[in-house]
């Protein structure tokens, strides 16, 4: 065999793998075919790790309209004659080595993927990870991994609102999240929202011999070569080398193609579009090819390039970003290249569709390659044996007991923390702090659609304009949950994310999920794949909520150590009448509070075990360890409570318990509706940490007019759920069961303070 | 009433604007591609929002060579209204047909809240539905809205009342704390020297309904429908 590992390792095929491309051409490829299969069979394009695994996610339901795999993003019905495609996508690697662009082209990519069925954008979210943003230490290495951590973060932050401000899409939400695993690998998920009519979809096919491939667009240049690959192996320190496989990204070229493409897609001029994404007018057009059954022809000489003196290998392969191709209906050329123009974009037409189920490359007269289409979408697949690391069962049968509790009177606090010195430190922490110092960076409001945005609920709420419904949207993950237990951690993240969009007042109708994970060859990261893919798929049956689309991400690795396991749930909720919605924040001195799904009627009874994988624990104790526990039948009664009683107009708010347990949530509470809450009397037993900062699944603060406060217990009594009474909004302050008494500026304080004060002077204005 | 709503390539506030005067206010509204050469026959020519020829080089540097821009020129000249929102006012300073410039936001940062503006003139067609001093609760979506002018001309807009807004706190204070983006004297809007043209870099459009947040926003579309029916 002549081929060098050094092509190999450059398209990160394993030499088995090229062996089995030999064998399935009964030739050697030539440079061009080896560089198209190592881009389609990339873990990035082919999923050839994940795709067994995938097969346990629940695909099918009532609104299903698009299932998972089947397009470029999934589709649900929403009634009213209106369609809904959505789907997340990672760009972690380009986001690890070049912040801003690597962001920005992530959500460029995102937003194609939506228009590219024929759907009108209106929303983004987005799902971020990083490393501390302080160090953790004194030493030399962790002072410049944290000033490092600041500049991707600060720099993924303006690279996501750069991109969507331009373009003219509303970021409405998303979540940030901080852990050393993530140094040196943040993770970068962007997530766009579509809405279509019934019956409009358009298909990334390429059927009909004879027509022709219309490449529109941006011209195509060197950037972003091997891409897909650069998103299949582990970072090191040589990564930074790849930098020219990160795009750059134009987002006024981005909304012209968007505009121009949404117009198309009313005529009936074409029978496919496709993005231009990761492995560039490989993956695009041999992917409609083989979904069609059918070959292609493409003259790479037609494609119109950037720069003089590109190879066909870069042509085929070149990730530039910002273009389509459009499967035309023979004769329609000229209609569709008129319609372009008038968008100012050029297009031009660079091959045509084929019977012979042969990817033919040409360049000019000259045959590049020439290969089955089939042979190429057809990657090999891996089903591997995970196995549960030792250390694991460890930390789970950590003694939390052992943990000093929580001082209860002002004597202890010299040697104990007190819970308010607690409450406010958690309020300043990185995870739970406020996220305004990054959404007032993105425009989340233009299409005015925006009824809840972020910071206001648990998850953002748009109004469709024409109906009286509304869409909530929300992402989720506790990976310090999924890394204590990747299949309990699976279905929490599904459970929080539809916790999110029921405190809203939406009913959970289906989701997209971005696997992000080390590397799979990793027998304990096999593992953790396959139990948070079992752990999500258990959710969302229980819930009805199909998977529609979706991304993996793995070899998310820095010098041999992977980041927590990270399954992010974008969740799509419905409000059938948009005028019941929710936000957080208590409204009216007087009313009463209560939290759904506690573990009793009387009062807090707080266990060590209720602390496992707490943001207190890491925050205070720095220590992650514990069995999290959920109980998915009493989630889904607790949430089925909350929406009848949103429905029923019982509720003035909605806010879960999550990230640093009810106490954080109360404060969030009083913070969003800048008034107080008196839970002075409310008695509390057992640990008083754990009471009141464990993260116990399944809970929701409410509050409600004394009018209505029968009509929730009866609810409640009908639903078997238990409820339990906190107090009544009022005053100035936070009050609860003589631990804490804080008012709500200085809660307010703290909680906008902290990642500005992070972040240093570029902070800017408070 | 009949309004010009201008796409340059890469508007995105066209169809926010479209909405609250077509829909919600009951006018009639055309959007006019950027390299028509004719406006007649519309009441009221709105530049919107958004990023024109991707605001490359400078905010609205390259938007003011577009052919729709002399015949903004030739409406404005004749005394009708231009209204110029967010990227509308930027492309309106770099056309001349307001004096001064928008610079890059002080904080570095693009910024999108609601903020707070005062009402300093409602000697205007835009602002005449407006209480003298009124507070108007309004957001902001810009990465390049902070208003410079020369001394001069800063002293011309007062003596001619020609401020119309200034970004101020919740009780009307204009303060630096209130203060978005470092605009000179706290300016969010201005008038031309015969007040048929204003530039603002707040967003009236996204202030029209409660359901997204509120309505202060529409006191302006009302001045500018009402003064043309006064007019006719």
């Amino acid at each position: 065999m002549t081929v060098e590992q050094r092509v190999l390792d450059q398209i990160a095929l394993s030499r088995d793998e090229y062996q089995m491309v030999v064998e399935r051409l009964g030739r050697e490829p030539n440079e061009v075919e080896l560089g198209m299969f190592g881009a389609l069979w990339s873990e990035h394009c082919g999923y050839k790790n994940s795709r067994p695994l995938l097969k346990l996610f629940p695909t099918e339901g009532g609104r299903v309209v698009t299932r998972a795999g089947e397009e470029n993003a999934g589709a649900v019905d929403i009634g009213d004659g209106l369609l809904i495609a959505m789907k997340i996508e990672s760009h972690n690697h380009p986001s690890a080595i070049e912040p801003l662009q690597g962001a920005a082209t992530g959500v460029g990519g995102i937003i194609r993927d939506i228009f590219a069925m024929g759907a009108r954008p209106i929303a983004m979210l987005d799902s971020l990870r990083f490393g501390p943003l302080a160090p953790v230490s004194d030493t030399p290495a962790d002072v410049e991994e944290a000033t490092r951590n600041r500049h991707l973060f600060a720099g993924v932050v303006a690279g996501i609102g750069w991109y969507g401000n331009c373009i003219g899409l509303p970021t409405v939400g998303g979540e940030t999240g901080f852990s050393s695993s993530y140094n040196g690998n943040p993770l970068v998920n962007a997530m766009c929202v579509g809405v279509a009519k019934a019956g409009s979809l358009v298909k990334a096919r390429a059927d009909g011999p004879g027509n022709p491939l219309i490449l529109v667009g941006a011209d195509t240049g060197r950037d972003g070569i091997h891409g897909a690959t650069f998103a299949s192996v582990e970072l090191n320190e040589q990564s930074e080398e790849r930098r020219p496989a990160v795009q750059v990204g134009n987002p006024f070229m981005e909304k012209l193609l968007m505009e121009a493409c949404l117009e198309l897609v009313e005529m009936d001029w074409i029978v496919g579009l496709q993005d231009l994404g990761a492995a560039g007018l490989t993956s695009s057009a041999i992917e409609c090819a083989a979904k069609s059954g059918t070959g292609l022809r493409i003259d790479v000489s037609l494609v119109p390039r950037r720069e003089a003196g590109m190879t066909a290998y870069e042509v085929m392969l070149s990730e530039s970003q910002e273009r389509m191709l459009v499967i035309a209906k023979r004769g329609h050329e000229e209609k569709v290249r008129d319609l372009f123009a008038r968008w100012e974009l050029r297009s031009d037409v660079i091959g045509e569709v084929t019977d012979d189920g042969m990817a033919r490359i040409v360049d000019g007269a000259a045959e590049v390659a020439c290969v089955p289409v089939r042979e190429l979408t057809d990657p090999p697949q891996y089903r591997r044996q995970g196995v549960a690391p030792e250390w694991l069962r460890r930390l789970q049968e950590t003694d939390l007991s052992l943990i000093p509790d929580l001082g209860i009177s002002p004597a202890d606090a010299s040697s104990r923390t007190s819970a308010e010195a607690a409450l406010l430190r958690l309020l300043g922490s990185e995870n739970i702090a406020s996220k305004r110092w990054i959404f007032r960076q993105y425009d989340h409001q233009v299409l005015t659609n925006t009824v809840i945005g972020p910071g206001e609920g648990d998850a953002a709420v748009l109004r469709l304009k024409g109906t009286s419904k509304g869409i909530a949207l929300a992402t989720d993950c506790n990976s310090r949950t999924c890394f204590l237990d990747p299949y309990v951690g699976g279905a929490i993240a599904v459970a929080e994310a539809a916790r999110n969009v029921v405190c809203t007042g939406a009913e959970p109708v289906a989701i997209t999920d971005c696997l992000n994970f080390g590397n799979p060859e990793k027998p304990e990261v096999y593992f953790q794949l396959e139990q948070a893919i079992r752990g999500i798929a258990e959710a969302c049956r229980t819930f009805d909520t199909p998977v529609i689309s979706g991304n993996v991400s793995l070899y998310n690795e820095t010098n041999g150590s992977a980041v927590y396991p990270t399954p992010v749930v974008g969740m799509l909720g419905v409000l059938d009448d948009v005028r019941y919605r929710l936000t957080m924040g208590f409204k009216d001195a007087g009313d009463h509070v209560y939290l759904l799904g506690g573990s009793g009627a009387i009062g807090l009874h707080g266990e060590a075990f209720q602390l496992a994988g707490s943001e207190y624990l890491a925050t205070l104790h720095d220590t992650v360890a514990g069995q999290p526990v959920i109980d998915l039948a009493l989630e889904h009664r607790v949430q089925e409570l909350c929406l009848v009683a949103a429905r029923a107009d019982l509720l003035r708010s909605a806010h879960d318990c999550a990230d640093g347990g009810l106490a954080v949530a109360l404060a969030e509470c009083c913070v969003a509706g800048k008034i107080g809450l008196n839970a002075s009397e409310l008695p509390v037993d057992g640990r008083l940490d754990a009471a009141l900062f464990g993260e116990a699944q399944s809970r929701i603060v409410v509050s409600v007019a004394a009018a209505k406060r029968d009509s929730l217990l009866t609810a409640a009594a009908a639903a078997n759920v238990p409820v339990c009474a906190l107090g009544q909004v009022s005053g100035p302050s936070l009050r609860v069961a003589g631990l804490i008494d804080i008012r709500v500026a200085d809660l307010e304080n703290a909680f906008n303070s902290g990642l500005p004060g992070l972040i240093g002077a570029s902070a800017g204005q408070t | 009433m009949r309004f010009a709503i201008v796409r340059f390539p890469g508007t995105w506030s066209d169809g926010d604007c479209f909405h609250v005067v077509t829909e919600l206010l009951g006018q009639q509204a055309e959007y006019v591609w950027h390299r028509e050469t004719n406006l007649d026959g519309f009441d009221c020519v709105v530049l919107p929002g958004g990023f024109a020829h991707g605001d490359y080089l400078r905010a609205g540097a390259i938007a003011r060579f577009s052919p729709v821009m002399d015949a903004v020129g030739r409406h404005a000249a004749a005394g009708r209204p231009v209204f110029g929102i967010c990227n509308g006012f930027q492309v309106l300073c770099e056309a001349g047909l307001l004096p001064g410039a928008l610079m890059r936001n002080d904080v570095l940062q693009f910024r999108c809240e609601w903020v707070n503006l005062r009402t300093e003139t409602t000697r205007s067609r835009f602002t005449a539905a407006c209480a003298p001093g009124q507070i108007l609760r309004i957001p902001i979506s810009h990465g390049e809205g902070s208003y410079y002018a020369a001394p001069d001309v800063l002293a011309t807009l007062k003596e001619q009342d020609r401020v119309a807004f200034r970004y101020c706190a919740e009780d009307g204070t204009v303060s630096h704390e209130a203060n978005p983006n470092g605009s000179l004297q706290n300016i969010a809007g201005i008038l031309n020297e015969a007040r048929n043209v204003l530039g603002m870099m707040p967003h009236p459009e996204r202030a029209a309904e409660e359901l997204v947040g509120g309505v202060d926003g529409l006191l302006l579309w009302r001045s500018v429908i009402e003064s043309f029916v006064l007019s006719r």
